[in-house]
């Protein structure tokens, strides 16, 4: 691996972000972090557990999709789309990568949703191995390796020293950029995961097993009388699905500017009450049958159609978020029909 | 860009419009410089918008058979049919298209003797696939039409079921309205009543569409005669935002009903959450 001394960290970035812009994951005054556009002087945080999850670079909160200009009985479409400038996000973590590729799965699928490709193709992702993991976190029952994470490149760090080594050309191609600032090692990411391996075993949610879940357990739990007690305390905030890296539902509204139409879509929840209302009804009534709906999703549906992958990486956002202290964890220690 | 995206819609003008029943009114679209705006096949749906107002997803009701223009049949029942309800002619819509799949006029259907059966506005997406059969006539075998409404004002594409339809030789037409009222010495009573009474041969393939309970009972009223799930077809409707399995709106068990419907056979429905 390359390696670069922490305490020229900002020497990396102010070169890298002269070439592109950048984004770092920097703490916040209230404890939590967020990814931020790098400025000069501003430190990485090291917790690397950003409240909102990286998916805003891709599939943003909201986005304009295009215009209409109207003129009595006629309509002219605007097409604004434009291509993307290159940017890095820097420090993601395994679990936020890894929902990348769960978007990719939605997005890229045929019909390809150009919106998100254009900024897939311009973003380089610079993941951070895990050190520092929360108690809410349960990536590893996701088969996903915290020290190990996917991305462009891949960033290792520890009290004196941040390790770098590509995956993919775009990643050779942004070390390459700032290959100056790097010294070789011969630091092997074997020995370094070794030292922080112990710290994943000892998580509380360390023994959590998705064994019971998968793509044919439909008939297993769609009508459990589990669901009922399950999401009694949800109010519908739409909060898990806010902070959750694979939550990928979207509505579409159009809205008057005043000088035309702009159609936009934005994140939207299927924990919401009117998520399905049609003109004649709508199937999903009850907050049961949307709580329902989306954990189906994640530990069921998803997978019958994404060869088994699931749609959630145990980030523990929704762990940490949810005001009335229900989450995934809860649904499938919940759930779990032991064989 | 250079690159298209489904998002992106087309223009369409609306170039005649049809009174059909007190809330029902038949658009036909054309591309602005004439023509159809797409191709698509029976049971197919497009995303219609007016700019604004807001986009939702109808059924085309004109067979692809037809190349000069696409036709959507459209209750007046919401937001955006209201809106729709008041264009006129010379109007630009926007649309997108087509959408999911289509009943399986060149596959499972081919050669078979089709049964269908529609309630109210529900004869929209079948319109489309029996004028396809109609102008194929020599591909499928026999056709029986059942199709019930409230009364007979109610009856979308009155004057094509009783000029063009009854006077077909090889298709048998079968009208019911739910009561009774002047000037109709026709069937009186409701449609899966109507399908007992009529009492199909089993050996039919049947493509039902109409309201849930209509549906419901038609089901249960073919499974009476003998009828297997994999043998009745049905089209689905639920809320729709991307048309292309992306927004999540119309996801029921591994399905997305915008791509992977809207068109099912009851074994495949089964199969699937009861959330529709």
């Amino acid at each position: 691996m390359l390696r670069i001394s922490i305490d020229r960290l900002n020497e990396l970035f102010d070169a890298a972000a002269e070439k592109q812009t950048l984004y770092i994951p920097v703490d916040r005054e209230d404890g939590g972090a967020e990814y931020k556009k790098y400025e000069k002087g501003m430190k990485l945080s090291r917790s690397l557990n950003t409240v909102r999850s990286a998916k805003d670079f891709f599939f943003p909160q909201t986005e304009d999709l295009m215009e209409f200009r109207v003129d009595k009985k006629n309509i002219e479409v605007k097409d604004i789309r434009s291509e993307a400038e290159d940017f890095v996000i820097f420090g993601v973590k395994a679990c936020d990568v890894r929902s990348f590729s769960i978007l990719d799965k939605v997005y890229l699928s045929d019909p390809v949703d150009s919106f998100y490709k254009n900024r897939r193709n311009h973003g380089v992702v610079i993941s951070m191995a895990c050190t520092h993991p929360a108690e809410t976190c349960f990536c590893t029952a996701f088969g996903i390796d915290p020290l190990s994470p996917e991305g462009d490149a891949v960033c290792r760090m520890d009290n004196d020293y941040l390790y770098i080594s590509a995956l993919t050309d775009k990643g050779n191609a942004f070390i390459e950029q700032i290959s100056h600032l790097f010294e070789d090692s011969s630091e092997t990411e074997e020995e370094f995961g070794s030292k922080y391996r112990d710290i994943f075993s000892r998580l509380p949610l360390a023994g959590l097993s998705t064994d019971a879940f998968g793509g044919d357990k439909l008939d297993e739990y769609f009508n459990s009388d589990k669901w009922g007690e399950l999401s009694e305390s949800c109010i519908g905030c739409g909060t898990c699905t806010f902070v959750c890296p694979t939550c990928q539902c979207y509505d579409i509204k159009d809205f008057d500017t005043g000088n035309g139409i702009k159609r936009f879509r934005c994140w939207d929840s299927c924990m919401y009450s009117d998520f399905t209302k049609m003109a004649h009804g709508n199937p999903r009534l009850t907050q049961l049958e949307r709580f329902r709906q989306r954990f189906m999703h994640k530990l069921v549906y998803f997978p019958a159609c994404n060869n088994g992958e699931f749609g959630c990486v145990g980030c523990g956002r929704c762990l940490a978020r949810c005001p009335v202290s229900m989450n995934i964890v809860k649904v499938m220690k919940d759930l779990e029909v032991k064989k | 860009m250079n690159t298209t995206d489904t998002l992106i819609p087309y223009i369409g003008v609306v170039t005649e419009i049809r009174n059909d029943t007190p809330d029902v009114k038949t658009f036909r679209i054309e591309a602005p410089q004439g023509g159809k705006v797409f191709e698509h096949m029976p049971g197919q749906c497009a995303m219609l918008s007016i700019p604004g107002v807001g986009e939702a997803m109808f059924s085309i009701t004109s067979s692809p058979t037809n190349t000069e223009f696409m036709e959507f049949s459209i209750k007046k029942c919401g937001h955006l049919t209201d809106w729709l309800h008041e264009m006129e002619v010379g109007q630009q819509i926007t649309l997108r298209g087509p959408y999911g799949n289509a009943f399986p006029v060149e596959t499972e259907l081919k050669g078979k003797d089709l049964l269908f059966i529609s309630g109210g506005i529900g004869l929209a997406p079948l319109r489309s696939v029996i004028n396809y059969v109609r102008d194929k006539r020599s591909n499928y075998g026999k056709v029986d039409i059942i199709y019930g409404s409230r009364s007979k004002e109610d009856l979308v594409d009155y004057d094509e079921i009783m000029n063009e339809w009854k006077n077909s030789q090889d298709i048998a037409v079968h009208l019911t309205i739910d009561r009774p009222q002047e000037g109709w010495d026709g069937h009186v009573g409701f449609v899966p009543d109507f399908v007992r009474e009529l009492a199909p041969s089993n050996s039919m393939t049947a493509l039902v569409c109409g309201p849930p309970v209509m549906i419901k009972f038609t089901l249960a009223a073919l499974k009476d005669l003998g009828f297997s799930e994999s043998q009745v077809y049905t089209t689905m409707e639920l809320r729709m935002k991307c048309g292309v399995g992306k927004c999540g709106r119309c996801n029921i068990g591994d399905k997305y009903v915008c791509k992977d419907g809207p068109v099912f056979r009851f074994d495949q429905l089964s199969r699937l959450p009861e959330e529709y």
